[in-house]
């Protein structure tokens, strides 16, 4: 769907990634044990393809009975699996990286069917980032006792984990290698709108040889996730998705054993200083708030521009949002894929009605867009202020709020005024007000004239509600160990 | 009819190359009275070619990425996978027992997995921030010398040549090694190996030869930032020729070179330097944490 632009007189041509090596299987089944097995359930549900809302397969519904079975098969293999010398587990992991690297394309079209994003960054982000951390976490297996020196560790046992709909993939390799670096076996659920790459990272598991029941993943929907933090013999619970189950979460293991570890909400600051690159900076406030579709918890979604500069860096947003290509997320050219589900669409139009009746200005992209699937255009308001709706609150979507300041004294309180403090972006030439805005921000990573870096050396995760623990690095480690 | 074997010309290894040494002499050693082959002799030219080479190479190679650097030394982990048969035949033939064979080179394989995993952690590791009094981030880092020429071991002619080199090369330093002079035949081997590796031409250089004919250049070339001696004794000289441009020396050696207290990190951090960059935090709208 190439997008036809006022401001570009050549349109793009459609530039599809080929289908035809994917292999997708009409029916899943649970990975148990080492095996699918059907559901005690009885009950599949279907996952289908948001940009044109046909379904891709039908995927196992998992109960408390069928959770039970997981959790049984990652308990008995969990003594094994922390006996198992170091360098062995290590060499099982690596195994896993390799084996992404190779089926990486597949895994890519797969990602893109299933969840909406564009291609281009299921290609280039997220299953190259997914192979990474496999690769970067494996090495740790045998190294531990660097990563904490002089402290005497042991992994939990069996670590629950309960992953998004906005990184699939990314989020398995962000959850399944520290845990299984550390001596952890695991029990993970993927979101019910996209379970088809963690079904192929089964499958790919399966071809590993990994013992059978050190990982075990299970499709489901909500009850099955409550089902897995309420089982009793899960030791550790990780889940990476909304506040709003973050903190259900975090009340129902209260007075248990259980540890966890919360990758919550965020509503980012990102911060443009008069003395910024200014085209970089747009590029920077683009790739903030659009990179997929506005899926990211860590988004760029409150813009703060020094006044000075406000009506050029309004003027190149504008125009650089025009260019920006919606529709097919098959499509090499596509800046913008479909919105993940119905449900998720429904809620970033209640949040566009919200800004409008607040009275803040809306600008959007003026492209045509498809008439299936699930779609929005890339937008932003101005005239919004610290207390608006769409200011104060995560909508997970394409919808940028932007506000301005004169100081960075009132800039650093404005950006810290949310219960959010997953992230924050600072762009300005002078290195020395970075380090000074980067020590005020209330946030577990900013980044300074960049946006939406990750990368498997470099520890990832919030202060406040955006959650408690980190991921990835060295610092990942610890949140599977008990010390 | 019975077929002629082939017999494998052993050359030397210098910039990704593998030419002939150009004295064109060659020395034959023996392991119970079976030749194991005519080995080039390699002369003070070689040397000097081998150090113009690692010298070309370091720059780019320290540039690579960390990643980058870990999983080209994982790929040389799985080429020496695929050629178990060959090595473990060369092991025998310079003197082991094919259990003893078997045996050092999975080690030798398992200890390149690990120095794999370290390429893309011992900064993060080691590396420090240092809260120094003033309004500056001051951060410590760890660089590459530059080329460091290994003696390798003359008891283990696999698992002491990777457990000398790897770790120098880690850091992104180039190499130039003196390999083992009565069991050469698996250094060369590992050569062909590091060739078919991803790994850049020039990073690592393998030359054979005498160890008295060869260590006076070693240590006198003034392009050579470091050294590494892995026999039992530092001649003295090697020690005292440091002193013209003040090359680091360290020194490796073990009688068993499969003990486990040879993989760990201090082995890359023996071949670096340290630097601490300074950069000022401006002091303006300095406000209390707001929640």
């Amino acid at each position: 769907m190439a997008k036809k632009s006022k401001h570009t007189s050549w349109d793009l041509s459609p530039a599809p990634e080929s289908t035809g090596h994917v292999d997708i299987k009409k029916k899943y089944d649970l990975f148990i044990d080492g095996k699918f097995v059907k559901p005690k359930s009885g009950k599949y549900f279907n996952t289908i393809n948001p940009a044109s809302e046909q379904v891709l397969s039908s995927v196992a519904h998992a109960n408390e009975a069928d959770v039970d079975r997981a959790v049984k098969a990652a308990r008995k293999a969990s003594g094994p699996w922390q006996k198992l010398s170091r360098k062995e587990r290590a060499k099982y992991i690596y195994r896993i990286a390799r084996l992404i690297q190779e089926r990486a394309k597949e895994f890519a079209v797969i990602e893109s069917l299933d969840g909406g994003k564009p291609i281009r960054e299921s290609r280039d982000v997220d299953v190259p980032l997914a192979a990474n951390h496999f690769f970067y976490t494996a090495g740790w297996a045998d190294k531990l006792e660097y990563a904490f020196p002089n402290r005497k560790f042991a992994p939990y046992g069996v670590a629950g984990q309960i992953i998004p709909w906005n990184f699939p993939l990314l989020m398995a390799a962000w959850k399944i290698a520290p845990a299984l670096a550390t001596g952890n076996t695991v029990v993970l659920k993927p979101a019910e709108t996209t379970p088809l790459t963690a079904l192929k990272l089964a499958e790919l598991i399966q071809d590993a040889d990994l013992p059978p029941g050190v990982v075990n993943i299970i499709t489901g929907e909500g009850d099955t996730g409550a089902a897995i933090v309420n089982h009793k013999d899960i030791d550790k619970i990780a889940f990476t998705g909304s506040t709003g189950v973050g903190k259900i979460i975090r009340k129902a293991i209260a007075g248990t054993k259980k540890k966890a570890t919360l990758e919550l909400g965020g509503k980012a600051a990102n911060i443009i200083c008069e003395d910024a690159t200014i085209d970089q900076a747009v590029e920077g406030i683009v790739n903030g708030i659009y990179f997929n579709q506005g899926h990211v918890c860590c988004a760029g979604s409150r813009l703060f521009v020094q006044e000075s500069v406000y009506d050029e860096v309004l003027e190149k947003l504008k125009f650089r949002i025009e260019s920006l290509v919606v529709g097919d997320p098959l499509d090499k050219n596509t800046d913008i894929g479909a919105i993940n589900s119905k449900e998720q669409l429904h809620t970033i139009e209640k949040y566009i009605k919200a800004g409008k009746a607040e009275g803040a200005i809306m600008y959007q992209n003026n492209c045509d867009l498809p008439s299936k699937g699930f779609w929005c255009r890339p937008t932003l308001f101005t005239n919004v202020s610290q207390s608006s709706k769409i200011v104060q609150e995560e909508i997970f979507g394409p919808v940028l709020a932007i506000q301005t300041f004169r100081t960075i004294a009132e800039v650093i309180s404005k950006a810290n005024n949310t219960p959010y403090g997953l992230s924050a972006g600072v762009w300005t030439d002078k290195g020395s007000k970075i380090f000074n805005l980067s020590s005020q921000m209330n946030a577990g990573v900013v980044w300074a004239n960049t946006y939406n870096k990750f990368d498997p050396a470099s520890p990832f995760g919030g202060y406040k509600e955006s959650g408690i623990g980190r991921e990835g690095g060295l610092h990942g480690l610890q949140a599977y160990l008990k010390f | 009819m019975s077929r002629l074997e082939v017999l494998k010309t052993y050359k030397i290894y210098i910039g990704g190359k593998f030419p002939r040494t150009e004295s064109g002499r060659y020395y034959t050693p023996e392991q119970n009275g079976s030749k194991l082959g005519n080995i080039c002799l390699s002369s003070r030219k070689d040397f000097r070619n081998a150090v113009v080479a690692a010298r070309s190479a370091q720059g780019s190679w320290a540039n690579r990425s960390a990643f980058n650097k870990s999983q080209i030394i994982y790929r040389i982990a799985e080429m020496l996978e695929g050629r178990r048969a060959q090595f473990i035949e060369e092991l025998i033939k310079m003197g082991a027992s094919k259990a003893k064979a078997v045996k050092e080179l999975e080690e030798s394989i398992d200890r390149l997995v690990y120095f794999a995993g370290w390429c893309d952690k011992y900064q993060q590791v080691f590396g420090s921030v240092n809260p120094v009094a003033s309004a500056h981030f001051n951060f410590s880092m760890y660089e590459a010398q530059g080329v460091v020429s290994i003696v390798a071991p003359e008891d283990s002619a696999l698992l002491g040549l990777i457990s000398a080199v790897i770790p120098v090369i880690i850091g992104g330093n180039t190499a130039v090694i003196i390999a083992s002079e009565s069991m050469p035949l698996c250094a060369i081997s590992f050569a062909e190996v590091l060739a078919t590796s991803d790994l850049p031409g020039g990073v690592v250089n393998i030359l054979t030869g005498h160890e008295k004919e060869l260590i006076d250049h070693i240590s006198k070339h003034m392009d050579v930032n470091g050294l590494l001696y892995c026999r039992e004794n530092v001649p003295l000289s090697f020690d005292e020729n440091c002193e013209i441009n003040m090359k680091r020396l360290s020194h490796l050696y073990s009688t068993n070179w499969s003990s486990e207290d040879l993989e760990n990190p201090y082995l890359i951090l023996d071949h670096l330097e340290v630097k601490t960059t300074w950069h000022p935090i401006e002091q303006i709208g300095g406000s209390a944490p707001s929640y």
